[in-house]
């Protein structure tokens, strides 16, 4: 679990994000949404300790992330996956040497055994046949797949995705939702996801969380959505626009 | 950001690149990739360079030293003195500096784009997520590497920079194979090495730190990158002549 207490953060003299609550419980996938330029990236960074918030507490499993030191911080992040906007692939490193490397860096296992887990991690994300490639020479839904699947190579607690639907098609979209989803129930994982991707928010918005000029503006599950639609008119203009 | 200020960010980036490497069978696997980069990549441009180098002061230091003038009009000057000349010059500045100079524009740039682009693309924010000290990971590797493989080339140039010498006196009159060897022969020091060797460790220490720092805080996109390489090769040049000059002065001057 994660529980982030009024976080606050300035950027360039800019209050990007103000008294930030929320509690991201495991199991289900919680969702962060809101329109571009909101902070819902920023709010990812800060969660992962990319940046620091100057207000608030981030608290992961009784530890105040924020307070520990930069070893302790590397300590915790062995059990937090991300899953980044642009996938962050090491350009150099072919699918199979991507999901190894956290193996390589953190693990005792030998090369059978990694190539082992390579192969079970790539088969959850229904990804076969292509662990000699490149990234520049697979596609964009296959470079999510190559990223979830680096994310989980490792027994993980957390995952955090940052707008895991930008720029796929509607059908693809959704096998990456889907497959979130699945990972997170099976591994019992906390998940945090970053998405204006309306069809997400609906297909898989267990605990949503909507952003609006850096604040949190409302938080609910899926099917209060209409509800809240109706109540709050930044929610619903956020709607409408997206669709 | 003021130069106060980029000292500081510079001072706290080495304090996470000195760290120990959180892995040392793949530390040492890019270490190695990154010497054969550095080192094996960069021999033959650099032993051109110092070849061609050699032959050119030898030549233009004959013409000079050897020339009758007006104002002396016969030769006064012995014919190993350029040996001398080109040998001590060899040592204590062409094989260090000019080799460095070079290779700024070779590592330093390559480095920093390597590194840049990998900021960008948010490569580093996943090294770092993962738990790994990301500016050890991509920057200690690289200077070790140097550290090992740039004076290396050094000494090569060295040796280089006097072959070209030794081949151009065969298309000259004015200076033998054996003057030239004589001069260098009556002027060598022991210490000229050393001061060399100072100079060589020095040099690729701000060649590969400081494109690795370079390339460390890019932000932006390919415009940046590229602007981080530029940035990176100008600065190092500015501290190698700044450095030589100071080592010249500590260990030459009188």
């Amino acid at each position: 679990m994660i529980e982030v207490e009024s976080v606050g953060i300035t950027l360039g003299g800019r209050k990007i994000l103000n008294n930030i609550n929320a509690t991201f419980q495991p199991g289900v996938p919680n969702l962060v949404i809101g329109a571009s330029g909101s902070g819902k990236s920023v709010f990812l960074k800060c969660l992962v300790g990319l940046l620091t918030p100057q207000e608030g507490k981030i608290i992961y499993d009784d530890q105040d992330f924020l307070s520990l030191e930069y070893d302790q911080k590397q300590e915790l992040r062995k059990q937090i996956g991300m899953l980044f906007q642009n996938n962050a692939l090491f350009d150099s490193l072919t699918v199979e040497e991507n999901v190894e490397f956290p193996l390589k860096m953190f693990s005792s296992m030998n090369r059978e055994e990694r190539k082992h887990r390579v192969n079970e991690c790539l088969s959850k994300v229904n990804l076969v046949n292509s662990n000699n490639k490149f990234p520049s020479e697979i596609s964009g839904g296959m470079k999510k797949r190559v990223g979830i699947a680096r994310a989980i190579a490792l027994p993980i607690k957390y995952l955090f995705c940052d707008e895991p639907n930008s720029g796929l098609d509607p059908l693809t979209s959704r096998v990456i939702d889907d497959l979130i989803l699945q990972i997170t129930k099976d591994l019992n994982i906390t998940t945090v996801i970053n998405s204006h991707d309306m069809k997400t928010v609906k297909d898989i918005g267990e605990n949503i969380i909507f952003i609006y000029q850096g604040a949190k503006w409302w938080q609910g599950n899926k099917s209060d959505l209409d509800t809240a639609r109706a109540q709050n008119i930044e929610l619903d203009s956020f709607f409408k626009a997206s669709f | 950001m003021n130069f106060f200020t980029e000292i500081g960010r510079f001072m706290i980036f080495m304090k996470y690149v000195l760290k120990r490497p959180q892995k040392w069978s793949v530390f040492w696997k890019i270490t190695f990739r990154e010497m054969h980069n550095i080192g094996i990549e960069s021999l033959v441009v650099v032993a051109l360079i110092a070849f061609f180098l050699g032959a050119v002061t030898t030549i233009q230091t004959a013409n000079q030293l050897l020339t009758p003038s007006d104002l002396f009009p016969t030769q006064l000057i012995p014919k190993f003195v350029v040996g001398s000349v080109v040998s001590t010059s060899a040592i204590l500045e062409l094989a260090p500096t000019i080799t460095c100079l070079v290779l700024a524009g070779k590592v330093g740039a390559n480095i920093a784009s390597e590194i840049g682009n990998k900021k960008i693309s948010e490569q580093i924010d996943a090294y770092e997520v993962m738990g790994i000290n990301s500016a050890s990971f991509v920057a200690l590797p690289k200077i070790i590497a140097g550290l090992i493989m740039i004076p290396s080339l050094i000494i090569a140039a060295n040796f280089l920079l006097m072959t070209g010498g030794a081949v151009a006196t065969k298309f000259t009159s004015a200076l033998s194979f054996d003057d030239l060897i004589e001069g260098a022969r009556m002027v060598f020091h022991p210490e000229y090495v050393e001061i060399m060797l100072i100079k060589s460790f020095i040099f690729s220490f701000i060649i590969t730190s400081l494109s690795s720092y370079q390339g460390y805080y890019t932000e932006g996109g390919a415009l940046e990158v590229g602007a981080a390489g530029t940035y990176a090769v100008t600065r190092i040049c500015i501290f190698i002549l700044f450095f030589d000059l100071v080592i010249a002065q500590i260990f030459l001057g009188l």
